[in-house]
């Protein structure tokens, strides 16, 4: 099974002191590590803040283009990675080894298999 | 008159059901198409087993059916694809299908693992354990959870594929999680049990009570090394004994104090007192050994006369220092009235309201009453009667706290 590992977090609570921030950089170093070592997986992209975000919509051939995210919730999509896992308890250990579980939440979706319904 | 292949296929039905639909949606993990190739094998059988006779092993019968069936369905909606892995599925399936064992594996406990995951919603998890376990149908289930047999149609039927599209694993979980998800199981068929009681205020036997049971010595059966099971099984077991003396013969209200301990089952008392020594051979620990003690204190202390209240008060204590429960509070002010006074139970109690999930629970006004009458309040106790009274969906329980009322007024 393949999963999509979606990683929400506040991005108004991010950062933190110079110590915090190089112990939050080591591990993420070490998970992405980790991950590029499993087998299927791929390792996480970041996305720049919320605030850069642009939703594209095109309804009855008429495109509208609004600055922002999707949905405006307190708690942002802030990046993903992709994991290989037999099953959701597997993916479940993927999301606790991800740095971001810790100070965000990890929302874990399957990925619908190749000529799947 | 039911023939006798008629007799047979329901006699497997019941006794089997769980361990089919386990054994052939442990590979797949979908439950819903396991399911249904059952249905349909059962189907067949009841065509073909008063032609042609009962099967030597029926349930082999029916699992090689039923995997027929169910390799069909596979086939059917992977032709668009034909991926390699899908035609190295099906030819396994056809080979196990082809023989199929004598003994079928029990994989009941792996699938009630995943009925009860984490993943699946709280309360869709008891639900959906009386259903793939049991074979209880929609209809059944719903009239115990007080919603139409539709919702529960639905919610069952988008749990089965969360099962199915999100992999949850159908396994005993590792060592490492596996008492926090035994849990989950746990809790899941005991509130199966707890729904047993309260439905139709309890006069009848309810229908949920005796699955509910069944599926916990399931559970002790293919868990016996795990004290909470057992812990589980003989708290229910007192409850049970005690069942024919809750009621009078006008269906009135009889508290534990008063009951006529001649109606209790003592096979039920005494398997439970086994249960519990059982699972506390290493010392009690978990939360149903706790709740069991404390029944078999209350057991001791009525068969026997002796002086157990200080006992109850002290599991009380371990199981709120476990818990922190403000239920386990209120029954440990309600059991201090009996070691050290009402006065000490009463200032116990306003301890307990200040916790405001009591503010419309049942029992702690009726409680307040009790306490408020036994410490000379008497208009506290007139309005936390009423109030009990009020929140009480249970015409017994009404009318024994509407005489307490009025005993109140009159004395």
């Amino acid at each position: 099974m393949r999963y999509l590992m979606l990683i929400h977090q506040d991005e108004t609570t991010l950062g933190g002191n110079p110590e915090q921030m190089k112990q939050l950089y080591a591990d993420w170093g070490a998970f992405n590590e980790a991950l590029a070592k499993a087998k299927g997986s791929s390792p996480g992209e970041r996305m720049q803040p919320a605030s850069a975000a642009t939703t594209v919509k095109v309804r009855a051939g008429k495109t509208t283009v609004v600055d922002g995210p999707y949905s405006d919730t307190k708690e942002q999509l802030g990046g993903y990675y992709f994991i290989e896992a037999d099953n959701l308890d597997e993916a479940i250990k993927w999301a606790e080894l991800c740095p971001a579980s810790k100070y965000g939440g990890i929302e874990i979706r399957p990925i619908v298999p190749a000529g799947g319904y | 008159m039911k023939d006798e292949a008629t007799q047979q296929a329901e006699r497997v039905a019941r006794e089997s059901y769980g361990r089919l639909v386990a054994f052939l949606a442990a590979r797949t993990r979908d439950v819903a198409g396991a399911e249904d190739a059952l249905a349909e094998a059962f189907a067949t059988a009841l065509a073909s087993w008063p032609r042609d006779g009962v099967p030597r092993n029926p349930e082999a019968w029916l699992l090689t059916v039923a995997r027929r069936r169910q390799t069909d369905a596979v086939r059917r909606r992977r032709t668009r694809t034909a991926g390699e892995e899908h035609l190295t599925m099906i030819a396994d399936e056809i080979a196990a299908a082809a023989e199929a064992p004598e003994e079928i594996p029990d994989r009941r406990l792996a699938l009630m693992f995943a009925c009860a995951h984490p993943a699946i919603e709280r309360g869709m998890r008891t639900p959906l354990i009386l259903q793939a376990i049991l074979g209880l149908t929609a209809e059944e289930i719903a009239a115990a959870f007080l919603i139409t047999p539709a919702t529960m149609g639905q919610r069952l039927v988008r749990a089965k594929g969360k099962i199915k599209d999100a992999a949850i694993p159908f396994a005993v979980p590792e060592r490492t999680a596996l008492s926090e998800r035994l849990d989950a199981v746990l809790e899941a068929i005991y509130a199966a049990y707890g729904r047993g009681w309260a439905e139709s205020g309890d006069a009848e036997t309810p229908a949920l009570a005796g699955e509910a049971l069944w599926l916990a010595r399931l559970v002790v059966s293919l868990l016996p090394d795990e004290p909470e099971a057992k812990g589980m099984l003989a708290l229910m077991l007192y409850a049970e004994a005690r069942r024919p003396a809750r009621r009078g013969g006008d269906g009135s209200y009889i508290p534990l104090e008063e009951q006529n301990t001649k109606l209790w089952d003592r096979d039920q008392i005494v398997e439970a007192e086994a249960l519990l020594r059982l699972a506390n051979a290493g010392g009690p620990s978990g939360r149903y050994q706790l709740e069991a003690a404390i029944q078999s204190a209350h057991v001791a202390r009525r068969l026997t006369g002796a002086a157990t209240w200080p006992a109850v008060v002290a599991l009380y204590d371990h199981l709120h220092a476990l818990t922190a429960s403000p239920v386990v509070a209120l029954n440990r002010a309600v059991a201090l009235s009996e070691t050290e006074g009402p006065a000490a139970a009463w200032t116990a109690l306003e301890e307990v309201a200040r916790d405001k999930r009591m503010a419309d629970y049942q029992p702690y006004w009726a409680a307040r009453g009790h306490l408020a009458q036994a410490t000379g309040r008497k208009d506290d106790a007139h309005e936390a009667l009423t109030v009990a009274m009020g929140l009480s969906t249970d015409p017994a329980i009404r009318s024994y706290l509407r005489e307490q009322i009025d005993a109140l007024v009159d004395g």
